[in-house]
């Protein structure tokens, strides 16, 4: 029995309606597992009614490579630590990167010489390969930067984005010849080009500015299969392509905004290069110490403490000491409350994941606009390894690179704490004018250590 | 209407779909949405398994088919599975 094309358009369609609902879900923690069932349950759908696809005559290869990633795919995600998040994310991305070139690569090859392919399918090939290729290559410079193969400071030559220019307009030169004389070679070097593209696009950008970077490569993964959907004319792709490319333009979107960059400078790449260090205004002015005992005598004595987190207290592995001290300072009825830096972690939304991980339960972790307002009615404000996003300089101080991003108000706060491990700046190279406030104390050490002396302090009375 | 403008037409709305749906994703969540687009942009799959099975015998084609499917494969199971160990984390004040 053959299958009418109609009953798979229709499957698909059931599939692209539990994909949109998947991702509805998300918008509260209480509906998300739920919500990636169904994502799953539309997946499993398309893939198992392609299965009975009257264009498949042999089932190995299908089978064995659905087999295979199902090993690989299951056995990376149980292994992989939550602080590697954005390489997963990375690697991943490449990957549909690549396959879109192949499945490009193959449906020409299978069809080549048959005279099925109009021109109108010619430029679509054209196009599949050549965003795919870019993701594939884009991505594993990504990776490469995140997992420190490569080095994460950007990377460029003068007069790189006209060398850019002119390579992608030979890229569309070679794209429009393949679409009116179909020639095998010209593809080959066009995908070939995108491919070293790709790589021209992310290496200038520094490790510091990768969240949008991974943001920007989920946004072309997407784009990537929306082609593909064109090139084989199948809304499916075309619906879920456009879904996952939405989201990642607004995730890149979000993070430009609160990192003060802007969007076309990310895509041009050498988002990086502009970077300048002027630290000089307050060089002569002396920071306060605190010392644990002062920050313990303090913290149980308020009512509101609010903890700042960044992505250094990731690094010293803080996240379980820090989860520790909510406790003991909730115990003692001091309410607590975490407020997150859109950029706190290494890409979207990692902060939180990082705490949800160390069991500090979602409804007492804020985002920046919900918490803002509350600094001025708060005791303590405690932050841990974070920087550049808590300097009021990025309000007051016009001369500063930092000047219009975005920040958490810490400086309203009665007492800020911060811990830190030296006077060393943050990865803006700035120096960070809150250390100057006279409601302000700095102490000094390793996050971990500081959060596990706080918690004996504040135990033992 | 051509084959080609109706998938223009299914492309525009879905954009609009895709950009008001993600607005109301919460920030808390901007990991684990990152994950699951990842698995599910491994749609691709589909196109990839057309490749993989078109001829009766295996032939080079039929390898490069093989393996598009099997890096999307990778995608498919390691995002969803991934996701779904970043949303159980999240739990709620006891």
């Amino acid at each position: 029995m053959e299958l009418s094309p109609d009953f798979f358009a229709f499957t698909y369609l059931i599939a692209t309606v539990f994909f949109i609902y998947g991702l509805k879900a998300l918008s509260s923690p209480k509906t998300a597992l739920k919500g990636n069932f169904s994502s799953m349950l539309g997946m499993a759908l398309a893939v198992g009614v392609t299965l009975f696809h009257p264009e498949i005559k042999s089932l190995i290869g299908v089978i064995a490579g659905l087999v295979g990633g199902a090993v690989v795919g299951v056995a990376l995600a149980l292994k992989i630590s939550m602080t590697a998040m954005p390489q997963l994310v990375a690697v991943l991305h490449s990957f549909v990167g690549l396959s879109a070139v192949l499945v490009a690569l193959g449906t020409l090859l299978s069809r080549e010489g048959s005279g099925e392919i109009g021109t109108v399918g010619l430029i679509e090939l054209a196009v599949g390969s050549v965003i795919g290729a870019i993701t594939f290559t884009g991505s594993l410079i990504a990776f490469g930067k995140l997992q420190e193969f490569l080095k994460s400071a950007p990377l460029s030559f003068s007069g790189q984005h006209v060398f850019n220019l002119v390579w992608t307009l030979v890229m569309v030169a070679l794209g429009i010849q393949f679409a009116i004389y179909p020639q095998f070679i010209a593809f080959a070097i066009m995908t070939g080009m995108a491919l070293v593209l790709g790589v021209l696009l992310v290496l200038p950008i520094g490790g510091a500015d990768m969240p949008v970077v991974v943001s920007m490569l989920n946004s072309y993964s997407g784009w990537a299969a929306c082609a593909t959907g064109f090139i084989l004319g199948n809304p499916l792709l075309i619906t879920t392509g456009a879904l996952v490319g939405s989201s990642g333009a607004i995730l890149s979107y979000i993070m430009c905004k609160a990192m003060n960059r802007s969007i076309l400078n990310v895509i041009f790449g050498g988002l990086g290069s502009e970077q300048e260090t002027s630290g000089a205004q307050t060089g002569t002015q002396k920071v306060k110490s605190a010392s644990v005992e002062d920050v313990a005598f303090l913290l149980e004595n308020s009512s509101r403490v609010i903890i700042v987190p960044g992505y250094g207290l990731a690094v010293a592995q803080a996240q379980h000491s820090v989860k520790e001290l909510y406790q003991v300072l909730t115990e003692k009825g001091v309410q607590v409350k975490f407020a997150i830096h859109p950029i706190a972690g290494r890409m979207p939304g990692h902060m939180n994941v990082l705490l949800a991980e160390s069991d500090i339960p979602y409804d007492c972790v804020f985002e920046m606009e919900e918490v803002n307002g509350e600094f001025s009615t708060t005791d303590v404000a405690l932050v841990i390894g974070a920087n550049d996003v808590v300097n009021p300089a990025a309000k007051s101080d016009k001369t500063s690179p930092l000047y219009g991003m975005p920040i958490l108000d810490v400086y309203k706060a009665k007492h800020i704490f911060v811990s830190k491990r030296s006077m060393k700046a943050g990865y803006s190279g700035v120096d960070n004018a809150l250390f100057y406030y006279p409601n302000c104390s700095l102490v000094f050490g390793d996050a971990k250590a500081t959060c596990q002396a706080l918690i004996g302090a504040v135990k033992g009375e | 209407m051509s084959p080609t403008l109706i998938a223009i037409y299914v492309f525009t709305l879905s954009c609009f779909v895709g950009y008001h749906v993600i607005w109301g994703v919460t920030p808390a969540l901007h990991t684990p949405l990152m994950a699951v687009t990842n698995a599910i942009s491994a749609i691709v799959v589909v196109g990839a398994m057309l490749v993989a099975g078109w001829s009766d015998e295996f032939n080079g084609v039929s390898l490069i088919g093989f393996f598009a499917v099997f890096l999307a494969s990778i995608n498919i199971f390691g995002g969803f599975v991934v996701t779904n160990r970043m949303l159980a984390m999240f739990k709620r004040k006891k």
